[in-house]
């Protein structure tokens, strides 16, 4: 098992054709992934690398394809229609990698979403991987990761590979590897997550690394504290950085005195997460909080 | 993007907002010719800047005649104002804003912005008006009344009455403020607003519903349909290098400290800055040169970095994902060529063919100095300055 993604993902790429779509499918297609499916409204009929069949619309695409999961590679100002038409045509999973999306166009597209039996990742993000189902979805390195028992949820994505390197190079493979992105409004959270490592009897332990800005990791700290039973490392990128001033992501930003990465590091420590001190110490610190063994809970 | 508050009033006008009558003026001549036009026995002189609590700096105040006007506007023209926003140095004021007086009542807060929380626009409003909205909201959260939008109906009647009664007001006051409201969601969304704020709003003694003040800030990644909005931009309160920085479409923050840091990814650059922190150095800038990370990308972001008279020595951190290590090493020794770097560079490489990148950076002839990790990194290049 693993969380969001196994061998029976079947995935659509919505922007196959596009430069980033066309390269990240080829990485996907490499490494193992079913890619089922492309869609690029217009170029319906042709194929991708003589092996991967596009269509015009995501409906098209679900029917002939049996595609249940999409990758979005949408430029920004179409992305969020992309992420509504695959929610339409029946798609349970969808992960947007597209950075830059308009706070108004992802606040309607969330409320479309609402009631549907379909999950978003992202968007901004670096995708989900399973290594033991050769299943990558999105844009990170696959050749760092290694098949295994550590769940990682990250809202950064080079944070996200320095996890995994650090954890393949201590010889800890991962179970799932999520990258939640890093914009303001998203479609899955920390809590969204754990939830889902909890219950997995295939993950043993958890890295969980957030960013300035917002308040999904004190949620996910209140989440662990409540219910969460397995033994959990976090890291907080930055501790160094100013107010009021959005440190590349849309969402990394401290306004108002909120979203600190001091706020977040003592909400998380209150909870039982052992925090590394800096990234280099990702892979030790979750090494460390597995030989301490997972928190007690009181209920 | 943030713009002024004659900017922000001027949309609210175009939006059916109320705001009191103004007028812009650039030089003492001007601020004095603006109080006569006005005609009002006092008139409100107000320096624009990007940046809040102007007030409290010095940076608003009341004239009884134009002749006064001229005298303020003399004074705030060309001054650096210090209030909490600007950091230490202050901004200079280029602008002045010159406001017809008004007998008002009762001084309110409203705000609109997304709450994250339940991805949807809340309005925020207060009898606390005219004071710092952070300092309630920490002390007294219970005094901040909320309003979520549901954006599939958007901004509805009888939540502005909610608020209006909760804000206690009565009459016909309460229609006029459910219609102010109306009237900013309709703006909020139309020019894909990230903030508006009105502290304060103001209660006439006439029980009108004003804009005294407004702070408009824009969603950049909506702006491309917006070209009207992007007449507003004034560069000239901008930092100059992220200014540049844009136009190489790298994400740059300068900060107070001495090492240059250059890395891939937002997360990835701020643990980098972190880091250099723990180990007892002080970073000069966030920079984000992106996945590509390739020559170009790299000079640019050099060229940037050594800008800075501060920066003693760069900090280079890449996560080669998807691009090879030695692929990344050569770009940097071609950057740091063409920019003749004559002061400390530290490199810390990760990811496939890590190995053939650091010798190709030991062997390059230049002073660079590899590091196997972040950490070590941050170490070296703080030894490296001592």
């Amino acid at each position: 098992m693993s969380i969001l993604v196994n061998e029976n993902t079947k995935v659509l790429v919505q922007g196959i054709t596009g430069s980033a779509g066309s390269f990240h499918a080829k990485q996907m297609l490499e490494y193992g992934t079913k890619l089922v499916g492309g869609v690029t409204p217009g170029k319906g009929g042709t194929d991708f690398e003589g092996k991967v069949p596009v269509f015009n619309s995501v409906a098209d695409a679900v029917k002939q394809s049996g595609a249940n999961t999409s990758v979005i590679f949408v430029p920004p100002p179409f992305a969020a229609d992309s992420i509504m038409e695959a929610a339409d045509a029946g798609i349970s999973l969808i992960i947007t990698i597209t950075e830059g999306i308009p706070v108004n166009d992802m606040i309607r597209a969330k409320r479309y979403l609402q009631g549907k039996a379909v999950r978003l990742i992202g968007p901004n993000c670096p995708g989900v991987i399973t290594p033991g189902a050769k299943c990558k979805i999105g844009i990170m390195p696959g050749h760092i990761h290694k098949p295994g028992r550590i769940g990682v949820v990250s809202r950064s994505g080079t944070l996200t590979y320095e996890a995994v390197h650090q954890l393949t190079q201590l010889g800890l493979g991962q179970s799932t590897a999520v990258g939640i992105g890093g914009d303001p409004v998203n479609g899955t959270d920390f809590v969204d997550v754990l939830k889902l490592f909890q219950a997995d009897p295939e993950t043993d332990a958890v890295i969980m690394i957030g960013e300035i800005g917002g308040s999904a990791e004190e949620a996910g700290a209140e989440y662990v504290a409540r219910e969460f039973t397995k033994p959990i490392a976090g890291f907080i990128a930055g501790q160094s950085a100013p107010p009021g001033k959005r440190m590349g992501h849309a969402g990394a930003i401290i306004s108002g005195g909120k979203g600190t990465a001091g706020e977040k590091i003592k909400a998380m420590e209150a909870a039982g997460i052992l925090m590394a001190a800096s990234p280099a110490e990702l892979g030790t610190t979750l090494q460390e909080v597995v030989k301490r063994g997972a928190p007690k809970k009181n209920r | 993007m943030k713009i002024h508050e004659y900017q922000g009033k001027e949309l609210f006008r175009k939006y059916g907002v109320p705001t009191p009558r103004g007028i812009l003026a650039l030089s003492p001549n001007e601020a004095e010719a603006a109080a006569k036009t006005l005609a009002t026995p006092v008139v409100v002189v107000k320096s624009q800047i990007h940046a809040g609590g102007r007030g409290k700096g010095g940076g608003v105040k009341l004239a009884k005649s134009p002749a006064e006007a001229k005298e303020l506007a003399k004074q705030m023209l060309g001054m650096k104002l210090k209030t909490i926003q600007t950091g230490p140095e202050g901004q200079t004021v280029h602008k002045v804003y010159i406001e017809e007086g008004l007998a008002i009542g009762q001084e309110l807060y409203l705000g609109v912005t997304l709450d994250r929380a339940t991805s949807r626009i809340t309005f925020m409003a207060s009898r606390e008006g005219g004071v710092e909205i952070e300092e309630v909201a920490e002390h007294h959260p219970e005094k901040i009344l909320r309003e979520t939008v549901d954006p599939a109906v958007g901004f509805l009647d009888f939540q502005g009455r909610k608020l209006a009664f909760g804000l206690g007001l009565s009459g016909p006051t309460v229609n006029k403020f459910v219609q102010f409201c109306s009237a900013l969601y309709r703006m909020f969304m139309e020019t894909d607003a990230a903030l508006v704020e009105v502290n304060p709003l103001v209660i006439l003694k006439d029980g009108g519903v004003v804009a005294l003040d407004a702070k408009v800030t824009f969603d950049e990644n909506a702006l491309y349909r917006h070209k009207d909005l992007l007449e507003y931009r004034d560069i000239a309160e901008e930092e100059p290098r992220e200014t540049q920085a844009k136009e190489f479409d790298l994400a740059y923050i300068a900060l107070d400290g001495n090492i240059g840091c250059m890395v891939n990814g937002a997360g990835l650059a701020m643990a980098t800055m972190d880091t250099i922190k723990l180990v007892g150095g002080a970073p000069a800038n966030f920079l984000d040169v992106g996945g590509g990370a390739n020559k170009e990308k790299v000079t640019a972001a050099f060229k940037l970095i050594l800008a800075d008279p501060q920066v003693k020595a760069v900090l280079v951190n890449i996560f080669g994902g998807i691009m090879k290590c030695d692929v990344i090493a050569e770009g940097i020794i071609a950057a740091a060529k063409e920019v003749q770097l004559k002061i400390p560079l530290v490199v810390r490489l990760e990811g496939t063919n890590v190995e053939k990148g650091k010798d190709l950076l030991r062997n390059s002839g230049l002073a660079i100095t590899p590091a196997d990790n972040l950490r070590q990194a941050a170490e070296k290049a703080v030894a490296a300055i001592q």
